[in-house]
């Protein structure tokens, strides 16, 4: 039980990456159409932001910050001199372009980084494990994720939903051209929109780098987990990202951890431990498969953007 | 007909003759590396061949054409380990298997378009990778080296590497003639149909779906007997060959060498094979270089390679 409880918060906290992941994504593609691969180039450019800072500054919370503050510069800068030409084309050359890109962030990083991985070491102060309930003790990292996570959640609920930039961006991905004759400049607000997802993306880079190593290409499985959480939560839809991503999160981390165990009930002890790590990694496919039919446009349709 | 000799169809031949006398070359200069790249070439142009008639003719745009490859290459690996090394049981079993797989993918992506085609493509591909990592047996993450090529009795040989070529180069001439008589065919007018406009097409009485679905299916069963002969050309089969930026790698090389033919892909791939192994000489860093070289392709340089050279006649 306390077994299963730990799995739980660990699929939460899970899910809560993928949220950070799938937002910006989905906010890219929902206000400016546009399909970016290149999204886990930018959560990998984070994390080895974050290291490089950590490295110097001996300070977490202040290479978190300068980490996000650089990746949301390289995003508008990216934006700037790529993704402007790749609005209103054919979605095949957004993967195309931005598949492209990924050549060129992976090779870059090795170039200035080196082959070699690098560590983020874990901030002193959550370094500990915290009592939720009696008896069940969590790492204070992992529960810090999922409380910055949501706060990062509520922040873009308030910022599309609440204010006037907000206002503006929704305006701009239903009829871009009437907001742009009405004096805003709308090439501006594309670019602080792709910043803001690539900032994200940093974001959830940085704050797994002290679980996982920070390495080349540390993007892309995370990415393609990142795109099943919006096609089960309707492409453009924020609403559908948050839920989808906790869903996903959730089922993969159990199924991961239960599958073997259950399998085992039902077959000799050699199958299941051959057939368990292949069945619990396809749970999530099966997942999105199983929704799709039911609801090919996925849970949330983005008229509810 | 002077219309005959356009540079598009010079460069078309030229390839050709490139490809098919190029064995003579490596023989009587004994440059076996250049003839094993080549036959490389071959295979994965198939594979771009099968994968342009989904997304050059139909619209359909794959991201996830390498699972097909693999599952191509595990059924023949899978089969030689457990000692069953005969061609005509293994090939039309990669053949059926990979047609089938293509049937489920299909049958759940078709239901949506656009991005959401790319995206879910992708995530079944990734989903099959992950499946052949898990598989232990057969080498999991490590892959499985093949001891014995598809057998064929007397007839062929395939570890003779010359006939091992031709083989490649015969069979890749018969899957673009193929393409190209589905392309032409009323069949293939119901799929470029779709296309351009599906709710028409169904509107005049054509269930596209159906029609679209087929096409998917012969695109995988192509791509999968690409997959078996990779595996005989390497002898080895492993996850990676269904890594996700394969899958990326064949629609750089479709849309490099022109979607809308049926053999842009095919001098697509001998392009971009071609130049990702000269850049790899140059520097160490290559894909730093290949990168934003495909996207300058897609930004200035749409039609891909035979778009540039049915340009030059109207020009």
């Amino acid at each position: 039980m306390l077994y299963f409880i730990e799995q739980c918060l660990n699929g939460v906290q899970l899910g809560m990456l993928l949220f950070l992941l799938a937002a910006g994504l989905t906010l890219i593609f929902g206000i400016m159409d546009l399909v970016n691969l290149a999204h886990g180039s930018l959560y990998m450019i984070g994390a080895y932001f974050a290291a490089t800072f950590a490295a110097l500054t001996g300070s977490f919370l202040f290479a978190a910050v300068l980490a996000i503050a650089a990746t949301l510069l390289v995003g508008m800068a990216v934006e700037v001199i790529a993704m402007r030409r790749l609005y209103g084309r054919d979605h095949l050359d957004h993967v195309l372009g931005t598949f492209g890109l990924i050549l060129f962030f992976n090779e870059a990083v090795r170039l200035v980084w080196g082959p070699a991985g690098m560590n983020l070491p874990l901030p002193p102060l959550l370094n500990t494990a915290i009592e939720l309930i009696p008896g069940i003790y969590y790492p204070a990292y992992r529960l810090a994720i999922i409380v910055v996570a949501l706060a990062v959640a509520a922040f873009l609920y308030v910022l599309v939903m609440r204010t006037r930039v907000g206002m503006l961006i929704r305006a701009g991905a239903s009829d871009r051209e009437m907001v742009g004759a009405l004096g805003v400049n709308i090439k501006l607000l594309y670019t602080l929109v792709f910043g803001l997802g690539a900032a994200l993306a940093g974001f959830a880079g940085l704050m797994q780098a002290p679980i996982l190593t920070v390495q080349i290409g540390m993007g892309e499985n995370i990415l393609i987990l990142a795109f099943v959480v919006i096609i089960i939560g309707g492409i453009g839809s924020l609403r559908g990202a948050f839920v989808a991503s906790i869903f996903v999160g959730l089922v993969d981390t159990i199924g991961r951890a239960f599958l073997p165990d259950l399998l085992r009930l039902f077959l000799s002890t050699n199958a299941a431990s051959t057939l368990g790590p292949s069945l619990s990694s396809m749970m999530i496919y099966m997942l999105m498969a199983a929704i799709l039919v039911f609801r090919p446009e996925g849970l949330f349709p983005a008229s509810g953007r | 007909m002077t219309a005959w000799l356009t540079p598009r169809n010079a460069a078309a031949a030229g390839v050709l003759a490139l490809i098919a006398l190029l064995p003579v070359y490596c023989a009587l200069t004994g440059n076996y590396f250049l003839m094993s790249l080549f036959t490389r070439i071959l295979i994965l142009a198939m594979a771009a061949v099968s994968l342009n008639l989904i997304m050059g003719f139909g619209g359909m745009v794959s991201f996830g054409h390498a699972a097909y490859l693999g599952i191509g290459g595990y059924v023949m690996g899978i089969l030689a380990k457990e000692g069953i090394g005969a061609g005509l049981i293994q090939w039309p079993l990669a053949l059926a298997v990979s047609g089938l797989f293509a049937l489920g993918v299909g049958a759940l992506s078709l239901r949506t378009r656009g991005v959401y085609f790319i995206m879910i493509t992708l995530a079944f591909t990734q989903m099959i990778y992950y499946v052949a990592i898990g598989l232990d047996r057969y080498g999991g993450d490590d892959g499985l080296t093949i001891y014995r090529r598809s057998s064929f009795g007397d007839t062929i040989d395939l570890s003779n590497r010359m006939q091992f070529y031709y083989l490649c180069l015969g069979l890749l001439l018969a899957v673009v003639y193929l393409v190209w008589r589905i392309v032409n065919s009323r069949f293939g007018m119901v799929i470029q149909g779709a296309r351009s406009n599906d709710r028409r097409m169904r509107a005049i009485g054509f269930p596209t779906f159906r029609y679209r679905l087929v096409c998917f299916v012969i695109s995988g069963a192509i791509c999968g007997l690409a997959g078996v002969l990779l595996a005989n050309h390497t002898a080895f089969i492993s996850p990676a060959i269904m890594h996700w930026t394969r899958s990326g790698d064949l629609i750089v090389m479709a849309v490099l060498g022109g979607m809308g033919s049926v053999i842009g892909p095919v001098i697509g791939a001998v392009a971009f094979l071609v130049l990702e192994e000269g850049l790899s000489r140059l520097t160490e860093y290559w894909p730093i270089i290949l990168g934003p070289m495909i996207l300058l392709v897609v930004l200035y340089a749409r039609g891909g390679i035979d778009g540039f050279l049915a340009g030059l006649r109207r020009g």
